[in-house]
């Protein structure tokens, strides 16, 4: 056994090789099958099916009985692959499909969340990573439970883990369940969103219930390679076929600027409230638009003033120390062979994570510019509306609804104020607006699914195993089998994910706009604790269990207390209106930042005023820092 | 209780873990404090407060974090807690 898994892991790359290539040339494949008059429905479903099937083969392959393997996938996953494995685990649906969309419509106040979510990986791989990997848990709540002793301390952990994964994961199987819906619909036999929210989480289940962490490993490094390929290649192709470079990144300098020419030209108008809602454009409290945007700000301009640079860092920071405090991310570092590994292993998440986040931009540039540049056969700002009505992706994207034209001066001219498109519309139509073939599209489709698949799996399995580890084995029967661990592992993953589908299938369509809160909910209730009970000896179990809960009631009573300006989701909220109070600019997007204040301060007061842990647990403490050396607690 | 050098492994991965957060500090938030400012010179013929947001400062955190890490492993290994040759445990 020992044997032929070292075998294993030398053959890694050699499996992902040919696999990445077996990909690219399964692409090559439908490129051609289009070109001899395949449907591109049917090219989507191929995409979509087949890759479907691959996660689902190693999931199987993968499967496993033995508990260190199902947990931590036998500690065994080298530094590089466990860094492909969390950038999927890390990017969802919402990083593939709407951030690029995001930018486009937000601009530079957007893009605090390209920092928030990439320098949070600073603070994993200095505070917490490594000392967390040298304690040998098996999930995140394992080492509140044993750094601070007893059941409640555990408990706690468990209960901000399992709201901010359950605020997450609802969004992630929104996401599967809509891509799914689209790719497997015909005419003859059109499915419901429901039913795509029912097959993504059969899937997900199939890549993680026969091995755990094991399975969702290998299938999220597997899922990675398909959500960066289907990424970049629409980039970097639309930036050759119009000459913007070779190397869209460092080359689109000169697009940058001419799109801030072309806002000058078109102007960029902002909508009253009373004329959004007299056009039917659905737009919140604050009169900004909700599901279909157009362009307000400047593409690369910065707005001056201490409130939008206050605005922009307080959300980056919010995002950040969440990252840090995530425990789906934080768990694939307990994975690696080594203390070292676990450390090196975030610099490479980070990196291929940023594959991704640095394209985000680039792709928002290249397809506002297909869109708005009239030097450009795809342009259609300016240009007669009866004409861009009539054009194939234009009409296409009309019938769903996801855009729509408002003719407000009646001069049958497109203006840019006048065109209205969902964010998602950004990523998944730019191929087909700069005339790619469709093969680049069941691509992107199936980049898509693979983001949101591989995060809900995470996630599952991070709420999933915090169950069956923290409550039911360390709390409830600690004499519990190997078996029956396991047996509980899974049907936990069966109920979780079935609850994640039905609130999905509500399509509280606002929720995916709260992906944010998950990162709040986590700051306010784990960071201090998490990274206290390493850094600070004199952390003390009444003062962790003060700061958890302290912080995640004042972070929950303030995200109340402010509101959220988009009816849609204020449904816990009650019926009370929306009324613009905050603190200091503090609002919905950001409430982690008084949680976790409160949550720092509950800590160290507690701990200050009750007597310091035992000299075992200080022991204890030493031990986590410093690399060498067995691990600090066993599991199996 | 900790020994001495255990002691002084802590103090140097205390100061080092101190310098990484002063740089993520500059890059995450004291850059932002002066973006608009920032936009008015130009980099790789991007406004420079656009392309700190877009690409410079993820550019940073990846090589900061590399370039932590190795100090780190230094540390360990001068100390003699480093854990490189160790396959499992």
């Amino acid at each position: 056994m020992a044997k032929t898994s070292k075998q294993f892991i030398q053959d890694l790359p050699k499996i992902y090789g040919t696999y990445t290539g077996g990909f690219l040339l399964f692409i090559i494949v439908m490129g051609i099958a289009e070109k001899m008059g395949v449907s591109g429905r049917n090219i989507g479903l191929m995409f979509v099916g087949f890759t479907i099937f691959i996660y689902a083969l190693i999931g199987w392959i993968s499967r496993t009985t033995d508990v260190d393997e199902y947990y931590l996938a036998g500690k065994k996953v080298p530094t590089v692959f466990n860094g492909m494995a969390t950038a999927a685990d890390w990017m969802s649906g919402a990083s593939f499909v709407a951030m690029a969309g995001g930018i486009y419509f937000g601009g530079y106040t957007y893009m605090a969340f390209l920092i928030g979510w990439t320098g949070g990986y600073v603070l994993v791989s200095t505070l917490l990573a490594p000392y967390l990997r040298k304690f040998g848990c098996y999930t995140v709540p394992d080492f509140i439970g044993a750094r601070y002793g007893g059941n409640f301390a555990r408990f706690c952990a468990v209960l901000i883990l399992l709201i901010a994964s359950f605020t997450y994961v609802t969004a992630q199987i929104t996401a599967t369940g809509s891509i799914a819906q689209k790719a497997l619909s015909t005419p003859a036999f059109p499915v419901s969103f429901e039913f795509g929210c029912w097959t993504g989480l059969i899937t997900i289940l199939l890549c993680s219930m026969l091995g755990g962490m094991r399975s969702v490993t290998w299938s999220q490094v597997a899922q990675y390679i398909v959500l960066i390929i289907a990424y970049l290649i629409p980039i970097f192709w639309i930036s050759w076929k119009y000459n913007y470079g070779i190397f869209p990144h460092i080359m689109l300098g000169d697009e940058v600027t001419r799109l801030a020419a072309l806002e000058q030209q078109y102007g960029l108008t902002k909508h009253t409230k009373d004329v959004l809602d007299a056009a039917k454009i659905p737009s919140d409290a604050l009169g900004n638009a909700t599901s279909l945007k157009y362009i307000v700000s400047g593409h690369s301009t910065v707005p001056a003033g201490h409130e939008v640079a206050w605005r922009y860092i307080s959300l980056a920071l919010c995002m950040m120390i969440g990252t840090a405090s995530l425990p789906h991310i934080l768990m694939r570092y307990f994975t690696t062979p080594t203390v070292t590994s676990a450390r090196r292993s975030v610099g490479w998440s980070l990196f291929f994570i940023g594959l991704l986040y640095l394209s985000a931009p680039m792709l928002a540039t290249v397809s506002k510019i297909s869109l708005m540049d009239p030097n450009v056969p795809t342009a259609i700002i300016g240009k007669k509306i009866a004409d861009v009505t009539q054009i194939e992706w234009v009409k296409n994207w009309l019938a769903v609804g996801q855009v729509k034209i408002v003719d407000f001066n009646n001069d049958g001219i497109l203006q840019l104020s006048e065109w209205f498109m969902n964010e998602d519309v950004v990523v998944l139509a730019t191929p087909e607006i700069a005339g790619l073939p469709y093969v680049i599209s069941g691509l992107v489709a199936a980049g898509g699914l693979a983001a949101a698949m591989s995060t809900a799996d995470g996630l599952i399995l991070a709420m999933a195993n915090a169950i069956s580890h923290d409550i039911y084995y360390k709390m409830i029967d600690p004499k519990a089998s190997v078996k029956q661990r396991l047996i509980v592992a899974r049907v936990l993953l069966i109920v979780l994910g079935s609850g994640a589908a039905i609130m999905a299938s509500f399509k509280l369509t606002g929720i995916l706009g709260a992906v944010a809160w998950a990162f709040d909910f986590a700051m306010s209730g784990l960071f201090f604790p998490l990274v206290l009970g390493v850094w600070w000896k004199r952390a003390t179990r009444s003062g962790a269990i003060a700061g958890m809960l302290c912080g995640l009631i004042a972070g929950t009573a303030y995200l109340v207390w402010v509101g959220v300006p988009n009816k849609d989701i204020t449904f816990f909220m009650g019926a009370t209106p929306w009324k613009d109070i905050h603190w200091i600019f503090v609002d919905n997007l950001r409430f982690g930042i008084p949680g976790a204040l409160v949550s720092l301060i509950a800590m160290v007061t507690v701990s200050l005023v009750t007597k310091p842990e035992s000299k075992a647990v200080m022991d204890m403490v030493d031990e986590v820092r410093i690399a060498s050396g067995k691990t600090v607690i066993r599991n199996a | 209780m900790a020994t001495p050098k255990q002691e002084a492994h802590w103090q140097a991965t205390k100061r080092l873990m101190i310098i990484t957060l002063l740089i993520w500090f500059f890059f995450s938030t004291v850059v932002f404090m002066f973006a608009a400012d920032l936009n008015s010179t130009s980099f790789l013929g991007y406004k420079l407060g656009y392309y700190m947001t877009a690409q410079g400062s993820m550019l940073a955190f990846i090589i900061l974090i590399f370039w932590s890490n190795s100090r780190q492993e230094k540390i360990d290994r001068e100390f003699g807690f480093s854990d490189e040759d160790r396959e499992e445990d």
